[in-house]
């Protein structure tokens, strides 16, 4: 099975540093293709690869770079924007990219930028995130030294700087105009859409914002071409993707496994299943803002499409397992803290909305519930269902309390009429 | 500035390299207060006011931003900040046992700083080694699969 974005990864090792990644084959395609091909064929690559957005958003990345103004009809700055605000729950598979292999990202940074033709890129990672802070720019550095970076670009004529930009906590970073505004030196609110950021993003300059993982894997497309990377994937869809498992499975960890290899396989295989004592109740496919998923669709192919054809999204592709001894409204209602928590404040339903849903989630696992507060729960995920907020926050933030409202109706009343949570 | 300023030649020149990354000044304020905050651990209303004024920005504005992002800190913090995951992983895997582990050893609860000022617990959101759950941060350093025996180790002054 090819690993193209893992295959330099060893488990706690150090990092490939720039000799060791150039003798893996590294900086090929940069050497290659700037100033010899066109940047238009470096974006047509990507577009024909069918490459999606691994932040959670399956947006295909090419048509996204596409929305970009060209240099005649729109000259100026331009940025190219990594997400590294990894922040979603359950989800850890950009910290292994960062931290694992930086160099790889570095390539793909070099290379995306030159497809939309920016001189400028930051690298938006999450301030919690201090080993992958310093690894990466310790591989910037290295980069920069030898030439793979900076003004004239293997004489090129393609300028490049790369700056890492280490964020200051807030999940709401991870929105790509709040992380614009968090770059800008403000407060991480959402802006308003349109202008989208290709037409106006960091300083009103056409901007790019791109997951890590999805520019981890422009360098392969770019080297392999758009049919290979097509052909990793199965059920119809392309290239590998990481995948990972938390909770009591046997092997909980990130997998790096064909797009479109199914939840089950992952699960069991991989993971090693349940651990022993504990049975599979549920779980969230990629991350706490998607639908819970059933063990009858556990056959379910890991793609962005076949998830949206369920009704749910695939998201990150790092799945939390809720085991039969853990409490599914404990769990829902240590979500919606969450969701709470992080809501940035700036429209009403979310600020406030959210906040009632965790303390009436808390008050029903504490016994203190009544059944009307289920029609009330069941009313706010309409109140804040998508388009009715600024940001999709609250929307992901209602995906597991509407599935969950719906799969595990009889633990929520069992909490109301017994007046306790039968798990504790 | 005529008064005289608060804040180091090292820091000072610190900020000036972080705004020299940015087309504006303003963007690197986030920037300099994880800078200044390195060695302050947090930042004072005087220190938030020079800051403010090197990048011209109003102290409000500024204090806006600060009191935004839950990594800036406006109220001292011990020598080592404790940021115990609360996130569903860690919760479902024990971080509330581990949560009430450290508060006893420390005698602080969340947001508390010990009376010796060495360390300060914060509950903090996913931090992404959901593998190795329950997770936490001690200043810089990622810890896994925290229970009595790490905390025996990493707090080997204040054993269960």
């Amino acid at each position: 099975m090819k690993r193209p974005l893992t295959k330099n990864i060893i488990v706690n090792q150090m990092p490939f540093d720039l000799v060791a990644y150039e003798r893996a084959g590294g900086y090929q395609t940069v050497r290659q293709s700037l100033g010899k091909i066109d940047p238009d064929a470096v974006l047509a690559a990507v577009v024909d690869s069918g490459l999606g957005g691994c932040g959670g958003g399956g947006f295909p990345t090419g048509r996204k770079w596409q929305a970009m103004p060209s240099v005649a009809t729109r000259p100026g700055p331009r940025y190219f924007i990594v997400n590294a605000d990894e922040m979603e729950p359950g989800t850890f598979k950009d910290r292994l990219l960062l931290e694992g292999d930086p160099h790889q990202l570095i390539e793909g940074i070099i290379l995306s930028a030159y497809a939309v033709q920016a001189n400028h890129a930051y690298v938006f990672i999450r301030g919690e995130y201090h080993r992958a802070i310093a690894l990466m720019e310790q591989a910037i550095g290295e980069a920069e030294a030898a030439g793979l970076l900076g003004d004239n670009i293997l004489g090129s004529g393609f300028n490049l700087i790369i700056h890492v930009h280490g964020g200051a906590g807030r999940y709401i970073c991870g929105e790509e105009t709040a992380l614009l505004n968090s770059l800008e030196g403000r407060r991480a609110i959402p802006r308003s859409k349109p202008p989208l950021p290709m037409i106006s993003g960091l300083f009103g300059a056409p901007t790019i914002v791109n997951n890590v993982e999805t520019i981890c894997n422009i360098p392969h497309i770019v080297a392999n071409g758009a049919e290979w990377f097509r052909s990793l994937g199965r059920n119809g869809a392309a290239g590998t993707k990481i995948f990972g498992v938390s909770g009591r499975v046997n092997r909980p960890g990130t997998y790096e496994l064909p797009m479109g290899t199914p939840m089950r396989e992952m699960i069991e295989e991989h993971a090693g299943g349940m651990k022993p004592g504990y049975a599979l109740r549920a779980l969230l496919p990629g991350g706490a803002s998607t639908g819970f998923m059933l063990e009858n669709d556990l056959d379910t192919p890991m793609s962005f499409a076949a998830f949206a054809a369920k009704g749910n999204r695939l998201g990150t592709g790092t799945a939390i397992i809720l085991d039969d001894k853990t409490c599914p409204v404990g769990f829902i209602a240590n979500l919606q803290h969450f969701f709470a928590q992080e809501s940035c404040g700036w429209c009403a339903p979310c600020r406030d909305g959210l906040p009632w849903v965790e303390q009436t989630l808390k008050s029903i696992e504490a016994g203190e519930g009544k059944l009307e507060d289920l029609d009330l729960l069941t009313e706010m995920t309409d109140t804040l269902a998508p388009g009715r907020t600024f940001c999709a926050l609250a929307p992901g933030a209602m995906a597991s309390l509407t599935t969950g409202l719906a799969y595990f109706r009889d633990e929520f009343e069992r909490h109301i009429r017994d007046g306790e949570c039968p798990w504790t | 500035m005529t008064a005289k300023s608060i804040l180091t030649a090292a820091e000072l020149d610190g900020i000036a390299a972080l705004i020299s990354h940015y087309p504006t000044a303003r963007a690197a304020c986030i920037d300099s207060l994880k800078l200044v905050q390195e060695k302050r651990r947090y930042i004072a209303d005087d220190v938030l006011a020079e800051i403010a004024h090197l990048l011209g920005m109003s102290v409000a504005e500024l204090d806006e931003v600060a009191t935004f992002y839950n990594l800036i800190y406006r109220q001292p913090v011990g020598e080592t900040v404790i940021l115990l995951c609360d996130s569903v992983t860690c919760w479902m895997m024990g971080r509330n046992q581990v949560a009430a582990d450290i508060s006893k050893r420390l005698a602080i609860k969340d947001g508390e700083t010990t009376a010796d000022g060495k360390y300060t617990m914060l509950p903090i959101v996913c931090l992404g080694h959901c593998d190795h759950a329950p997770a936490m941060l001690m200043g810089k350093t990622l810890v896994g699969n925290v229970d009595a025996a790490q905390l025996d180790r990493l707090l080997p002054e204040a054993r269960a």
